[in-house]
């Protein structure tokens, strides 16, 4: 290393050195007389405000907001209830406590175990629970007892409660204990104090996006406590503010006609109200009980709805990515109309198979549907019409098409941590996959999306806000499930927008060929049967997804195993010269969409614009069409 | 063989105290024995896990201490080079904690690249001033303050504005002891003085907040100004010969915040008073002195630079944390060095500490 000899330099950085120690010493001096100030000049106005310490500020916990659906039915509310309560800091001998207690009133190890975990998250002067929900008859006990207890007492607190229990669950969500993940957000958003004495926290649904609507304000008590921390008396008191109130656009009746449309099946419904994009019904199947979540879920039912295979945890609408089978014809239709590929008229043949290189791509109508149009290739779900088309329009085209109507990008509902699904075309294939091979997309690969199957993928929620905007003409609006929250302090209502995102330029002649279609096939296609004799007019498309490849095979649907079987699907909206209601159906492993799914969707439209109640869950109609689609 | 046996160790122990600077060795064992007392009251549970962290610290310092200063240049570029590819890794895939990102997750563990930084760029700009031994020109200040606002401008937008200022002011000290011209210097004070209102305007609500907390911590009781409050109360409470170790009622009954981490030096003072205060300012103060003697006896110009920002980095730790607890600075996520609970900060420090002892043990081998 170079060692410099130059004195003028060394001189200089000695002189630079020497105006540091100045500045250091001048801070330290500047320390010393805050020290100074502080411990000897201030020394007795702060010994005073630190024995005023004693008085101690505790938290008064807000209640928790409601949530009603369109016509003020309570989906969550709050429920006063006893728990019984320690206070640590008043306590020489905390297990002896316990134990003693364990005497008098039923405590678990369980119950040990998590006020052991409340206690070392906690701050002084707090009361933990060790019991919560007592019975009268175990509150009266303990209070019998109580001179035995000192720094146990029972308190009143409020709970959440669903009243409908396994009801719209992975709408609503739950709420549970805060976590530290939960802290960071608090904290992100500068609401510790507020979250001072709050014990819960939205954790999925509507109780997790609208946390901070709901949670209200804390209040707080000034409290004096002697040298040991117990409260003397109370001195100063500002009330809390509770959480605001959610009304949604919900339906509770047509959301619960549908969850029991469901049976004891899987699957995924939404129904939106197409000029607003108001969500009136979002189903996901099977359901859980929102309310073992609240005190804290015991390990054994938490395993029981995690690992079952049903998967009622997954919320079905929003997450679940299906391929849309033949509910996608519809839209490949109209994109041939606007790219001008075909028209109305125009027809092709279909011989019952479509060849594409060496690949022979079979329609399940044996024979084919012979000479074909645009309406019949969507009343009669004709597979080749597709093949061809999909070849005619290319993937680009056909992805950027579908991207205008929402598939592959979430639809913004106000739920979190929607999915995106898989919108293919020759850029996501470059990004999906690393090796160079698989990167580059084959023409053979376009024929298959034709028919809403291949790559694609997309969730229910997407496929009805697409239905949607297809029976508003094009005006897509964001689906929302929050009509308005009312204000706890001011009782006045902010509105959630329900402006359109955006209006898809589209020629309207068009859009009435496809609706025409539609209706075609609730009048006399493959959803005929599930609709005969409604006193409305609808419109329609049925779907089957394929979950398993039978290169070649039959379809036969009972040889097949349950989870293997295809998955039914169904669009529709109604009535079809006004729309009301536009909805996605989609029942897992339920075989083909006109026998299982357009059953549902039938309930649905009778219940909303009848107000006719199902006796019986939908019967899956086994004599509907064989195979329609695939 | 039974002789022998002495005499290996001896020449082992020799080995291994030869790189050490003793003095500041000596300043930094009583630090840290300090610290262990006051963990004691603050937050008995964690000494164990603390003195893992100090035996840890101290066998980096030992490892950075027998490196050569010409070593540690050669390792300025490289290891700024991973920092700003770390900082610019955070910043598009960063993990975000309390609303900033900041930790990266390299999968076997997460990094804080920022913390770095505060050794990274003292490192860089003592080695680039050291290749202009030449007379240095404007020109050359431009360089170094460019290479010092890339990685500040990343740190502030994690955000994490406390973090920025120790990597700007570690920054500054260098170019400050390399002679930047006093004019220049009073023309920047000037100019920062007269950015502070536009400053003030692209701040986080949060970070405002903190400063308005300072100006007024009654107006929030229950939030950020708890911090403030509660801590002078303790200082101040301690009066001269503080309420004896064990014995502060605002730590015990936890009205400190974070009393074992940024927080630690309101129990000190709570429970050993202005004596206390008094004594341990003393002590960091031997640190700083000792710090600018090795500095002044530096034979290289990139050895004085380095050991001159070290010294300052550290005083700047001290001044920022314990103005900030006894409310003369705004709170921002400094600890008191070597005393605060973590392991983070403290291996930085000791590695700035044995950069020091490397600096000092070169100049003997010159003199030799």
């Amino acid at each position: 290393m170079k060692i410099i000899h130059d004195d003028n330099a060394l001189g200089k950085f000695h002189s630079r050195l020497a105006v540091a120690g100045g500045f250091v010493l001048l801070c330290f001096v500047l320390l010393v007389l805050r020290f100074a100030w502080l411990q000897i000049i201030q020394y007795g106005y702060y010994q005073t405000r630190a024995e005023d310490n004693r008085i101690s500020l505790v938290p008064i916990t807000p209640s928790r907001g409601l949530i009603v659906d369109r016509n003020n039915v309570q989906l969550a509310n709050n429920y006063s209830a006893y728990t019984l309560e320690i206070t640590p800091a008043q306590i020489d001998h905390l297990e002896r406590t316990i134990d003693d207690l364990a005497t008098v009133i039923d405590i678990q190890p369980k119950d040990r175990k998590r006020f052991k975990k409340l206690l070392e998250e906690s701050k002084n002067f707090e009361s933990l629970p060790i019991r919560s929900r007592l019975t009268d008859e175990e509150v009266a006990k303990f209070v019998a007892q109580r001179y035995r207890f000192p720094g146990v007492d029972v308190k009143a607190r409020l709970f959440r409660h669903y009243p409908k229990g396994a009801f719209a669950s992975s709408t609503l969500g739950y709420i549970g204990r805060i976590t530290d993940r939960d802290l960071d957000k608090i904290e992100a958003i500068d609401q510790e104090a507020n979250y001072r004495g709050t014990d819960h926290f939205g954790k999925t649904g509507l109780e997790q996006h609208y946390e901070f609507e709901l949670h209200g304000t804390t209040g707080f008590e000034q409290v004096e406590v002697d040298a040991g921390g117990r409260a003397v008396r109370t001195l100063a008191r500002t009330a809390p503010v509770p959480g605001n109130n959610l009304t949604l656009t919900l339906d509770a009746e047509l959301q619960s006609i549908a969850e029991q449309a469901f049976g004891d099946r899987k699957g995924a419904l939404v129904a939106i109200e197409p000029s607003t994009g108001g969500v009136l019904a979002l189903v996901s199947m099977p359901n859980y009980d929102p309310n073992l979540f609240v005190d804290g879920i015991d390990t054994q039912s938490w395993k029981d709805l995690n690992e079952s295979p049903d998967k009622p945890m997954v919320n079905r609408a929003l997450n679940g990515a299906y391929p849309p089978g033949s509910t996608f014809k519809p839209f490949m239709a109209l994109a041939a109309l606007t790219y001008g590929k075909r028209t109305a008229q125009q027809t092709i043949f279909d011989p019952g198979f479509y060849t594409f290189g060496s690949h022979t791509f079979r329609d399940d109508k044996k024979g084919g549907h012979g000479t074909v149009d645009m309406y019949k290739s969507i009343v009669e779900s004709c597979d080749t019409y597709y093949y061809m088309l999909a070849n005619d329009l290319g993937i680009d085209n056909i992805a950027r098409f579908m991207a205008k109507f929402g598939f592959g990008s979430v639809t913004g509902i106000d739920i979190d941590g929607e999915s995106k699904g898989i919108l293919p075309s020759t850029d996501w294939k470059k990004k999906r996959f690393k090796n160079p091979a698989q990167q580059k997309w084959y023409a053979g690969e376009t024929i298959s999306i034709g028919i809403g199957q291949g790559y694609n993928a997309y969730t229910p929620i997407q496929l009805a806000q697409a239905v949607a905007t297809l029976a508003n003409n094009g005006v897509m609006f964001r689906p929302h499930l929050v009509k308005f929250i009312t204000d706890s302090r001011t009782g006045e209502h902010k509105l959630i927008e329900s402006q359109p995102v955006k209006k898809i330029d589209l020629n309207p002649e068009h859009i009435e060929v496809i609706k025409q279609a539609m209706i075609g096939v609730n009048k006399e296609g493959t959803g005929a049967r599930a609709f005969a004799g409604a006193e409305y007019v609808s419109a329609g498309k049925t779907g089957t997804a394929q979950v398993f490849s039978l290169k070649g095979a039959d379809y036969k649907h009972h040889s097949i195993k349950q989870e293997l079987r295809d998955h039914a699907l169904f669009i529709a909206f109604a009535p079809a010269n006004a729309p009301k209601i536009a909805l996605a159906v989609l029942v897992e492993n339920g075989g083909f969409g006109a026998q299982a799914a357009a059953p549902i969707a039938r309930q649905i439209f009778d219940y909303y614009l009848l107000g006719k109640r199902p006796k019986a869950p939908a019967a899956v109609d086994e004599a509907a069409v064989e195979r329609d689609d695939e | 063989m039974k002789q022998a046996l002495p005499l290996v160790v001896r020449a082992w122990w020799q080995r291994l105290i030869s790189p050490l600077d003793l003095p500041l060795l000596g300043i930094c064992g009583l630090l840290l024995l300090l610290a262990v007392g006051v963990m004691g009251s603050a937050s008995p549970e964690r000494i164990g896990s603390q003195l893992t962290n100090m035996a840890l610290a101290l066998v980096i310092m030992r490892v950075v201490a027998g490196l050569s200063p010409q070593r540690l240049a050669s390792v300025a570029v490289p290891v700024y080079l991973v920092g700003i590819g770390l900082l610019i890794g955070v910043a598009l895939f960063g993990d975000i904690s309390k609303g900033a990102r900041r930790w990266l997750n390299l999968g076997f563990m997460r990094v804080q690249p920022s913390e770095i930084m505060k050794i990274a760029m003292p490192l860089l700009l003592a080695w680039f001033f050291h290749q202009r031994t030449t007379r240095l020109r404007l020109v050359d200040f431009f360089i170094a303050a460019l290479l010092l606002l890339v990685p500040v401008g990343l740190i502030m937008r994690q955000p994490d504005l406390g973090t920025a200022l120790l990597v700007l002011a570690a920054g500054f000290y260098v170019i400050f002891f390399a002679g930047l011209s006093w004019k220049i210097l009073a023309g920047m004070a000037l100019t920062a003085l007269a950015a502070a209102p536009v400053a003030w305007s692209f701040l986080h609500d949060y970070q405002r907040n903190r400063i308005l907390t300072l100006l007024d911590p009654e107006k929030d009781p229950l939030g950020k100004g708890f911090h403030i409050i509660q801590s002078t109360i303790a200082i101040g409470s301690g009066g001269i010969f503080g309420k004896g170790w064990r014995e502060g009622t605002q730590a015990q009954l936890e009205f400190i915040p974070e009393h074992h981490t940024d927080f630690i030096f309101a129990v000190f003072a709570e429970e050993f008073g202005l004596v206390g205060n008094v004594v341990l300012l003393t002590l960091y103060g031997m640190l700083i002195g000792r710090g600018f003697v090795i500095a002044a006896q530096a034979t290289s110009l990139f050895g004085r630079l380095l050991a001159g920002s070290i010294t300052m980095i550290f005083f700047t730790y001290v001044f920022v944390n314990i103005g900030m607890v006894s409310g003369l600075l705004p709170v921002v996520g400094v600890p008191l060095p070597l005393v605060s609970y973590g392991g983070t900060s403290l291996v930085t420090l000791f590695i700035g500490i044995g950069m020091l002892m490397s600096i000092h043990k070169s100049r003997m081998l010159v003199q030799k």
